[in-house]
């Protein structure tokens, strides 16, 4: 399975089967539901004939070797995309039955549902209190100085960080730790109360202890959020994730819930691929 | 070839002494020249008399009056170069479709290329004219017209630096906050010029640095009265005209006079080399910021 030319046709085979193995067979609501979606930077196609149900409160892991698309994906969830020019996106993606890519959706208010966090942590260059208060602000739902102070304090609480910076709200999130400076960006995010939050690698930037508190961060946060992790750290999308979407050269190549993808996987890419023997 | 390598090595090498010691001749010239004039002169007389009338037959060597005409001519530059050039940079950087930052971008730059001297008649023959249309009290030399012109020239600068900080920005910072729900034009001017901001600084001391230091359009259209005036309508003279007017004048070499003129020169030095001073200092911050 590691030279290209095999591979190659096993994805022939795959593309002109039946998808059957694409969709895990659960009877649950639905919050995001691709179908058939196309996707190309330019002339280069980054995404082919994606379709998947990702369901609510639950955490949804994207896995696949680097370059198969994952993060673009994942992107197209919160048309943030839309800011590189020269794309293109081809097929539907609904939430909660509505399309994004439809006429008359406002962008704007799609990304406050839709929170992202990144793969390198960006926090602004302004205060602690600042980040979390900047969407808030711009989305006018500030409020009063005390409505935002708690407000403030909820999510930086929500993003088990309120105890270690409570005292030095005022100074700037730069002088954070790389582990504290993504939890903010993971508060900035749940500040303006999105009911889906996309994290893109939020950890690969990080040790392994903050990298854990992430971890336990994501798995308190599935109660109220919808979440899809983008991580190319197995063991990661097995300790946190419910579900797994394997992704490879631009498609979907498998998708269940994450103890069958890692335990018996239908297809053999896929099987490679969680065992380690490639990516 | 290799044996030319240490020659062009030396003549490098000189090139760069040259300039040094050009620089350090200059020094030394304004220092030593400026002690004579301050042994004539108490130095408080110099900084804080409101009368500079160095060639008269009683002489008064108060320089309170170029520096008001140094500062007012700067401001309204500044005043014309900050606004326009700021936003000017926010299009260009943010909004501008990459084609056309890639053709306005050299059209600003051979904007500064101009020689100041065409600034300068520009100021005198067409601004002055023009402004006394609507403003009829506006004298022929007058402070507001070259400070007009002034800002023209320097908007390149503050525009060109400015955008430069922009584009510094890293990428992750807007789609933080487009990932917020933020808009383009929250985004520019609430995260992206905020966190340029050392950046921007750093650009415009330096265009108000360009500013003080400007001597051609000033002699041209400015006058060359000095008067401790906040009217920008009437003929004035800054540190720079004043040291033109007496370069190119008849006052014999190494009078007192004739010493003013490296008194001024020296401050005029002082207060522009701090400016750089703290230009370079939050442009290095700039750097480490984003590093
Ligand atoms: N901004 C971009 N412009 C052009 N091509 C891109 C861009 N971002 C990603 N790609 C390409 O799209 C493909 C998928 O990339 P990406 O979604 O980042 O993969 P992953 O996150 O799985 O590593 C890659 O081939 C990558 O080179
Ligand atoms: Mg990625």
């Amino acid at each position: 399975m590691s030279d290209p030319a095999t591979r190659l046709t096993a994805l022939g085979a795959l593309a002109s089967r039946s998808s059957q193995h694409q969709h895990p067979p659960v009877d649950r609501p639905v919050k995001i539901h691709a179908e058939s979606l196309n996707f190309s930077y330019g002339s280069t196609r980054a995404l082919t004939d994606i379709s998947i149900r990702i369901h609510p409160n639950v955490v949804t892991a994207f896995i696949g070797p680097s370059g198969c698309g994952k993060s673009t994906f994942l992107r197209t969830l919160n048309r943030m995309n839309d800011i590189i020019p020269g794309t293109r996106v081809e097929g539907k993606v609904l939430i909660d039955g509505t399309d994004i890519y439809g006429p008359g959706i406002d962008v704007v208010a799609l990304r406050r549902r839709v929170g992202m966090v990144f793969q390198k942590s960006n926090p602004f260059p302004k205060s602690i209190f600042d980040n979390i208060a900047y969407g808030l602000r711009i989305n006018g739902m500030a409020g009063t100085r005390s409505e935002l102070a708690e407000r403030v304090e909820e999510s930086l609480r929500q993003a088990a960080l309120w105890d270690e910076v409570k005292d030095r709200l005022q100074t700037s999130a730069l002088a954070m730790s790389g582990g504290q400076q993504q939890r903010l960006c993971i508060a900035r995010a749940l500040a303006v109360r999105p009911d889906i939050l996309l994290m893109d690698e939020p950890a690969s930037a990080l040790d392994p202890i903050a990298t854990q508190r992430i971890e336990e961060l994501v798995y308190d946060l599935k109660k109220t959020y919808t979440i899809v992790i983008v991580t190319h750290n197995m063991q990661q999308a097995a300790r946190v994730s419910d579900f797994t979407a394997f992704f490879w050269l631009g498609r979907l190549v498998e998708y269940d819930r994450t103890d069958k993808m890692f335990t018996a996987p239908a297809e053999k890419v896929t099987e490679d691929y969680v065992t380690g023997r490639f990516g | 070839m290799k044996r030319f390598e240490p020659l062009i090595e030396w003549a490098l090498l000189l090139c760069a002494l040259l300039s040094i010691g050009t620089t350090a001749g200059i020094i030394l010239v304004l220092t030593i020249e400026t002690f004579a004039f301050l042994r004539e002169v108490p130095v408080t007389d110099f900084l804080f008399g409101t009368n500079w009338t160095p060639l008269f037959a009683t002489p008064s060597f108060g320089v309170l009056p170029l520096v008001a005409g140094t500062v007012m001519v700067s401001a309204i530059a500044m005043a014309v170069a900050l606004p326009m050039g700021l936003l000017s940079a926010v299009y260009l950087s943010e909004y501008a479709p990459l084609g056309v930052r890639r053709m306005v971008k050299p059209i600003l730059e051979i904007l500064a290329g101009v020689p100041t001297v065409v600034y300068g008649y520009f100021a005198l023959l067409f601004v002055t004219p023009l402004l006394q249309q609507v403003l009829p009290g506006l004298a022929g030399f007058n402070a507001l017209s070259p400070g007009i012109v002034m800002g023209i020239m320097i908007l390149p600068l503050v525009s060109s630096l400015s955008e430069d900080a922009m584009q510094a920005v890293p990428r992750g910072l807007r789609e933080g906050a487009y990932a917020l729900g933020a808009t383009k034009m929250q985004t520019s001017l609430r995260v992206v010029l905020p966190a340029a901001f050392s950046g921007i600084t750093a650009a415009c001391i330096l265009a108000a640095s360009r500013a003080i230091g400007e001597t051609m359009i000033v002699a041209i259209a400015a006058g060359q009265q000095p008067r401790l005036t906040a009217n920008p309508l009437v003929p004035i003279e800054t540190m720079t005209a004043y040291i033109v007017q007496v370069s190119l004048g008849d006052t014999p070499q190494g009078t007192l006079e004739y010493r003013t003129i490296f008194a001024v020169g020296m401050l005029l030095f002082l207060g522009t080399f701090m400016l750089n001073l703290v230009s370079a200092w939050l442009r290095a911050r700039f750097r480490e910021e984003y590093s």
